[in-house]
């Protein structure tokens, strides 16, 4: 197990900079999750931390020790690929002994290990077979399998689940995460799927065209975050922003949309001089029916339903709002609905900059 | 139904009769070969277009094995063509692999100039060629030729070469090389496998092209001692009389390496090794 830490990180390929001063450290035996759209950076950040590109500046240390100079082979760290890469004319149990091989490890102690390995990822019966004559999710776990018998410093993920149907995602993101527990390996794992690092991670490190945007525990993210990429990329359904006006009251701030009042938050923030502020609510958020006390109207547009919740579409005063409710309630379209929404879990964000108003 | 099943009948046999006419035309040449191979003399002529011979004989094989230097020029066509093979597959494996996966300054250029190389036509070059061979000590010897062969193969050779290993998905490598390889040992163990295919049908496109080369075998090369067999074959057209016989008996004699190296080869020209090396 190892810590790794990563000091003002860059990678530009040509004129272009694609990761632009990377801060991040990551305590040894911790799940890390990098999450961010696609083209953000997260591929290239992994292969710098595992050696396939080098860094156009700044630190890469692994437990202590600068390893910027060192090839892959030198860091100890496992992969798995965002393709899985498997050696196709190797069979499943020689892919996964590969690295034992080269390591000149003992026949018997390579048998054991990849008889271990097999036997936890449920790949004891396919170990003859060929890549070629393998499902994807036994491919995905083929490449599990290569990393975790190894037992090397830090695993890196890239991406692994994102070409399995959702049933297994979820599966395998609880085999991981199960994995995770009983090796207590220190781990990166990237992703663009948010429910993948909210349900996955001990840390999110969510990104953005190649900056970091925040770091920290899935709930940190999800309640308080730092910028509205972050409230809009973490969530689903994703949070609402609207466009408001904000006045301090007192020791408050008094928040109007569209004219009409919406809230009164009782703390004093950083105002713009404008007032000009954008608005985000969760849709969980927002009570809905006469029996919450609502003073706010929103015009009903559409109700989704998944059996278990529902997501309604509303109309506030000319703004799309999506309200979460777990209440079975009989909305025709057009109807007006008194709205109720949870002051405490407002959060204001600078119309110019997305940056939270703190 | 019974319509049906006789279009299908009429298809079919249409299908297997085109086929067939393809087959037929594509071998009939060698056929003929084979045949006025083993024809005797005294009816060469005079059952010239009959498609059977009715008199078989070896002595046109005893006459070029026994009485000729046709062993000699056999010996020195196969160590041409073996060391032209397997230099030019060495060195356009190697530039390939570097064109395939390296950036590197000049790339561009390089890459022109192999391509500038195969739009002239050979004959232009051969004076010049045969200038430098001179002064050099390099005409009558089968090191000249091996040099001519394989500075000729290399560059179609490499864009051969580089295609098959852009074929290779570069995360086999990357996940070998983060397994604890050298880039070399993934390049040996990972990457050479797999494009095993490649390289053999490459060894093969540089054999069989330095096999049958003849212009400049013929115009470098003409003392008996260095001569390739094309060079050799022709020596059996003289002027005014050519010996057909032997000539054909040669000629068959000479298709056998190939004949016997595609058999050997023809396994590994597989494709499909790479399936199931990433999702796809
Ligand atoms: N070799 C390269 N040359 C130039 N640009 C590159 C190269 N590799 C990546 N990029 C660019 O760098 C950016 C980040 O790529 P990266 O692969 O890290 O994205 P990602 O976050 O992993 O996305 P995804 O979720 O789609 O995998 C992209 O805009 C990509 O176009
Ligand atoms: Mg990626």
């Amino acid at each position: 197990m190892a810590s790794i830490e990563i000091a003002n990180v860059r990678k530009d390929f040509g004129a272009v900079s694609v990761l632009k001063g990377i801060d991040l450290s990551i305590a040894s035996g911790e799940f890390a999750v990098l999450v961010g759209p696609s083209g953000c950076g997260k591929s290239t950040l992994l292969r710098l931390i595992a050696g396939l590109d080098d860094a156009s500046g700044g630190d890469i240390l692994i437990d202590g020790r600068r390893v910027n100079d060192l090839p892959p082979r030198d860091r100890d760290i496992a992969m798995v690929f965002q393709s899985y890469a498997l050696y196709p004319h190797m069979n499943v149990r020689d892919n996964m002994a590969y690295s034992l091989k080269l390591k000149r490890t003992p026949a018997a102690r390579i048998a054991e290990a990849v008889g271990g390995a097999a036997a936890k990822l449920g790949l004891e019966a396919l170990t003859e077979r060929k890549p070629r004559a393998l499902s994807g999710g036994q491919r995905q776990r083929v490449a599990m399998g290569r990393a975790i018998v190894r037992n090397p410093k830090a695993f890196l993920f890239d991406e692994p689940l994102s070409n399995l149907d959702a049933r297994m995602r979820e599966q395998m993101r609880f085999e991981i995460r199960k994995l995770h527990r009983d090796l207590g390996a220190t781990s990166v794992y990237v992703t663009h799927d948010q429910i993948e690092a909210m349900t996955m991670a001990d840390r999110i490190v969510a990104m953005n065209a190649g900056v970091i945007q925040q770091v920290g525990s899935p709930l940190e993210l999800y309640d308080d975050p730092a910028n509205m990429f972050v409230a809009g990329f973490i969530g689903s359904p994703a949070m609402n922003f609207l466009e408001g006006q904000a006045k301090r009251v007192g020791t408050g701030v008094k928040i109007t949309v569209g004219g009409k009042a919406f809230c009164t938050l009782p703390l004093a923030l950083a105002l713009p001089d404008d007032g000009h502020v954008t608005v985000g609510i969760r849709p969980e958020r927002i009570g809905i029916g006469a029996d919450r006390n609502g003073t706010t109207e929103a015009i009903i547009d559409l109700v989704e339903t998944t059996g278990a919740a529902n997501v309604v579409h509303a109309d506030l005063a000319g703004q799309p709002l999506k309200i979460f409710t777990t209440q079975r309630l009989q909305l025709a379209h057009g109807e007006r609905v008194p709205l109720a929404f949870d002051a405490g879990h407002v959060c204001l964000f600078d119309r110019a900059s997305g940056g939270r108003l703190r | 139904m019974r319509g049906t099943s006789l279009s299908r009948t009429i298809k079919w046999t249409l299908h297997y009769a085109a086929l067939l006419a393809y087959v037929a035309v594509a071998l009939f040449p060698l056929y003929w070969l084979f045949k006025v191979s083993i024809t005797p003399n005294d009816i060469l002529y005079k059952q010239g277009m009959a498609l059977l011979p009715s008199k078989v004989t070896l002595d046109h094989y005893a006459t070029v094995v026994g009485k000729s230097d046709f062993l000699l020029y056999f010996r020195n066509s196969i160590i041409v063509s073996g060391v032209t093979a397997l230099a030019s597959t060495l060195l356009a494996t190697a530039a390939g692999y570097a064109f395939s996966r390296f950036g590197f300054r000049g790339k561009f250029w390089i890459v022109g100039l192999m391509l500038v190389t195969q739009m002239f036509p050979l004959v232009i070059v051969i004076t010049p060629i045969f200038s430098i061979f001179g002064v050099l000590g390099l005409t009558n010897t089968l090191t000249g030729l091996i040099i001519i062969y394989t500075a000729f193969n290399i560059p179609f050779a490499t864009f051969l070469m580089q295609s098959f290993f852009d074929g290779i998905p570069k995360e086999l490598e990357e996940a070998a090389m983060i397994d604890g390889a050298t880039r070399f040992k993934a390049l040996v163990e990972i990457v050479a496998p797999l494009t095993l295919p490649g390289i053999v049908a490459t060894v093969g496109f540089c054999f069989t092209g330095a096999w049958g080369e003849i212009l400049f075998a013929l115009l470098l090369n003409s003392s008996p001692s260095a001569s390739t067999f094309p060079v050799g074959l022709l020596l059996y057209s003289t002027r005014g009389t050519v010996e057909y016989g032997p000539m054909m008996a040669a000629g068959v004699l000479a298709l056998l390496p190939v004949c016997v190296f595609f058999f050997l080869i023809q396994r590994y020209l597989v494709q499909g090794l790479t399936a199931g090396a990433v999702k796809g």
